[in-house]
């Protein structure tokens, strides 16, 4: 019985083609913008993510000064020591690994080409807190730390500006008076959440550029990677105490020292675009709102068109309820219909707009799964009213209906 | 469902004392005043008069489509004024067949799916629906036309179509409301003839409503209505 009435509804679409498709365009629209516009929201907010992830996966970077961010006022504050590195390693727990950082512009020259980049020197934790990976060759070992040996590990920028398509990895730059061998090349991060190219850099063993480029002990930044990110704000706490305590600052007097952590901008910058994403989802729902109210309007007007043959399937012995189901389902059919064809036209949309955007396309099944549900859920809450308005027709009325 | 039928040697359909009023108070319109016939099973009537008489009136209580205001309507023994709303449809259903003045065919739709139609309301599979369109459309005619739709029939054709509809589902009482009201002359005497073929082949019992004599020439027997009264019937005075 149930498959006989959606025979009937089917017929009934396939007979009004043109009308089916006005009718069922509506919730395509809609479906297709919830689902386009939350998948390259996803798509966005993914790629902000990626981009804190590069930066290093529950990263805590120690600086001294009090303000963070660019202009940083440092003046006056007392740089940090390979001590302060070691003593954080020691004494709190649960942190994987430190790498103190000195940086240096600085230019360097291969053959006859040059370039302007930073010179970072650390340790080799460096490229564990900075989640480097590397492309070719290696990072520096433990005696070349220990000696300040002149040797590097460069960036994918600074290859393409100086080696072009060649594989660095032994060759010899120069850097200022010295000349230092390239042994390992990174693998490509590209621009930071903040818009900065994080591939424009060489790093190389702390030792070597305080020795040869800076000139002293200092250190401009302590990177501290935290082994499980829910212990992140206590690991910052003990961090912040134990800098107090080795700086001397006591009592009400300010820090002259930041600590930030990823996690932080991570969750501010995904914040707002979830929030985006959330906001253009609802305004999209509106609409797919509005092509439930079509359809109402559709089928109501429908039912006025098609009152003689209600009437005829009144009289050849059509229940009521046989009429409620047929057109209720005609309804559900096509807010259904509707829904799919808006699930094909928002997979080829995202894609497309996901690829102008530059964002990753995420296909969501949930997302997708619920357009589809509420689409129906539409049709069933739309189509009752006009379903019931035929199945309640008088026969004898419908039959003399011009 | 409907209650099981009476045996066949009674009357097929007893109509005593029905009255129809429509509305109420001042303004309530009697349609019908007081009708009293009968129909015997395998006859062919034609109910004439003219407008206003009640003689529609009476075919949509014999067609279960209306109740009487009084009186009773007894088709096989069934109490039909008695009936809910869905055990009228269900005796409509499984007894009676309707042929309109406007034929009622589903546009755009099939001459064998227009016939299917009722067969998809009483559950029978796709192939049992299949074969018995094709034998109704054979049966009036139409061997050939099943996947023509109406726009692409002519009127007698169309009506054809609504009368194998009508006789798919082998009904006891055929209802026919001005079939030839809409048709040409030699179209019309086609479809009497057809009307009377079945009358006689299958033994359907044909009521039908017309106000061309003759049409209702065709018919076995005539009951003219009056005023919402039985004016003449030509069958008691045949017999008398």
């Amino acid at each position: 019985m149930l498959w006989n009435t959606l025979l009937l509804a089917l017929r009934a679409i396939r007979r009004n083609l043109l009308r089916s498709f006005l009718t069922t365009l509506g919730i395509v629209i809609g479906v297709s913008a919830v689902i386009t516009l939350v998948t390259v929201g996803n798509g966005a907010t993914r790629v902000v993510q990626d981009q804190i992830a590069s930066m290093g996966s529950n990263l805590v970077v120690v600086r001294p000064g009090q303000r963070m961010g660019p202009g940083r006022d440092s003046a006056g504050a007392p740089p940090f020591k390979v001590a302060d590195a070691e003593a954080i390693q020691s004494q709190i727990t649960g942190i994987e690994a430190v790498a103190p950082a000195a940086t240096k512009g600085a230019t360097v020259v291969y053959m006859a080409q040059n370039w302007s980049t930073t010179i970072t020197g650390s340790t080799s934790a460096y490229f564990h807190t900075g989640n480097w990976q590397l492309a070719a060759g290696r990072t520096f070992n433990e005696t070349e730390e220990r000696a300040g040996k002149a040797v590097c590990v460069i960036g994918e920028t600074v290859r393409r500006e100086l080696f072009g398509s060649r594989n660095p990895v032994g060759s010899e730059l120069r850097i200022k008076q010295f000349s230092c061998e390239v042994v390992g090349l990174l693998s490509s991060k590209g621009q930071s959440a903040m818009g900065s190219d994080q591939d424009d850099t060489i790093i190389m063993p702390l030792r070597t550029v305080q020795r040869r480029l800076t000139g002293t002990q200092d250190v401009n930044s302590l990177r501290v990677s935290v082994k499980d990110g829910l212990m992140i704000e206590r690991a910052k706490a003990q961090i912040t105490a134990l800098m107090r305590e080795r700086r001397k600052i006591t009592g009400n007097e300010l820090d002259n020292f930041n600590v930030m952590d990823t996690k932080q901008i991570a969750d501010t910058l995904t914040g707002t675009t979830r929030v985006l994403t959330a906001l253009l989802g609802a305004v999209a729902a509106v609409s797919l709102l509005v092509g439930g109210i079509g359809i109402m309007n559709i089928m109501l007007v429908s039912v006025t068109e098609r009152t003689r043959e209600i009437g005829t399937r009144l009289a050849i012995g059509a229940l009521e309820r046989e009429v409620l189901w047929q057109f209720l389902i005609e309804a559900v059919v096509l807010a259904a219909l509707g829904g799919l064809i808006g699930i094909g036209l928002a997979v080829v949309v995202s894609a497309g707009l996901a690829k102008a955007m530059q964002v990753p396309f995420l296909f969501n099944p949930d997302i997708n799964a619920l357009s589809f549900l509420f689409s129906a859920a539409i049709g069933v809450i739309f189509g009752y009213f006009p379903a019931r308005k035929a199945a309640r027709l008088n026969p004898i009325e419908a039959l003399r209906h011009e | 469902m409907t209650a099981a039928p009476g045996p066949a040697d009674e009357a097929l359909i007893e109509v005593a004392g029905v009255t129809k009023v429509y509305g109420s108070g001042p303004a309530a319109f009697p349609a019908l005043a007081g009708v009293d016939f009968a129909v015997a099973e395998g006859d062919f009537v034609a109910v004439m008069g003219p407008s206003g008489s009640g003689k529609s009136t009476v075919m949509n209580i014999l067609g279960c489509l209306d109740v009487p205001t009084e009186g009773a309507y007894v088709f096989r023994g069934v109490h039909v004024e008695q009936l809910t709303r869905n055990q009228r449809a269900l005796l409509r259903r499984h007894y009676l067949g309707f042929v309109f003045q406007g034929f009622n065919l589903l546009a755009r739709t099939s001459a064998i799916e227009n016939v299917e139609l009722p067969l998809l309301y009483r559950g029978a599979s796709a192939a049992a629906r299949h074969a018995a369109a094709r034998t109704a459309l054979e049966a009036v005619g139409l061997k050939g036309w099943e996947t023509h739709t109406p726009a692409e029939l002519s009127g007698g054709q169309q009506q054809r179509v609504a009368i194998a509809r009508a006789i798919v589902t082998d009904p006891t009482l055929l209802l026919a409301d001005e079939p030839t009201g809409n048709l040409d002359t030699r179209t019309s005497r086609e479809i009497m003839e057809l009307l009377c073929a079945l009358n006689r082949d299958k033994g359907i019992t044909v009521l039908m409503v017309t106000h061309e004599p003759e049409m209702a020439g065709y018919a076995k027997g005539i009951i003219h209505f009056v005023d919402g009264r039985v004016a003449s019937d030509t069958r008691r005075e045949g017999r008398s």
